[in-house]
């Protein structure tokens, strides 16, 4: 799972039958201390996640499809399973 | 499946209910050496790590196959604790039975 932060949805009309009814969040990935990376990835919210909140990503398709749909085999590959309070880091390294 | 190193805890109240009780663990990759390589990750336990110990994960479908709850929203899950850095064998370090046979 990789930690992201929500920065936007996407509104599409037209989209595949098992996306109805989802919200498609678009999202940016960051390190555990909370710096931005380069990557941003659309994933399925499950757990009604908000603009601005830092979320944990699945990225297998079996396990988003199952926690954003209830169902497996459906096209997707990034879903958002948890909203985070708080990372806690080893101090060194 | 690769050897990683946890280095922090993730808190999350709001959560998929598959994953409630479950320990989630932020895990830096390393490579042969036990350098780090790529990104941290987050991982769930299955094994009972903790924070600083060297362990492994594996990934995909498979990662959710440890818990009983097979629907288990996870890509990334930590299967094993490494005894020590000295039990990692790559050809280049001794190994813990070579620091042993060293010592005495």
């Amino acid at each position: 799972m990789i930690l992201a932060k929500v920065v936007g949805n996407v509104v599409a009309s037209q989209k595949n039958q098992r996306y109805e009814n989802a919200r498609v969040m678009l999202c940016q990935q960051i390190t555990p201390e909370g710096e931005e990376t380069a990557y941003t990835v659309l994933a399925l919210d499950s757990v009604d996640a908000g603009v601005g909140d830092t979320v944990l990503i699945v990225q297998e398709g079996w396990g988003a499809s199952t926690a954003a749909t209830g169902k497996p085999q459906a096209a997707i590959d990034s879903a958002i399973v948890g909203v985070v309070d708080y990372v806690d880091l080893l101090k060194d390294e | 499946m690769q050897l990683a190193r946890v280095i922090g805890t993730v808190v999350a109240t709001v959560k998929n209910e598959a994953l409630e009780g479950r320990k989630l663990l932020v895990v830096q990759t390393l490579n042969k050496d036990l350098k780090s390589i790529g990104k941290p990750m987050v991982a769930v336990d299955a094994i009972g790590a903790g924070v600083g110990e060297l362990v492994f994960w594996c990934r995909g479908k498979e990662a959710s196959f440890p818990f009983k709850r097979e629907d288990t929203p996870t890509d990334c899950t930590i299967i094993g604790i490494v005894d020590s850095d000295a039990h990692v064998t790559n050809g280049s370090t001794k190994s813990a039975r070579q620091v042993m046979d060293d010592s005495r």
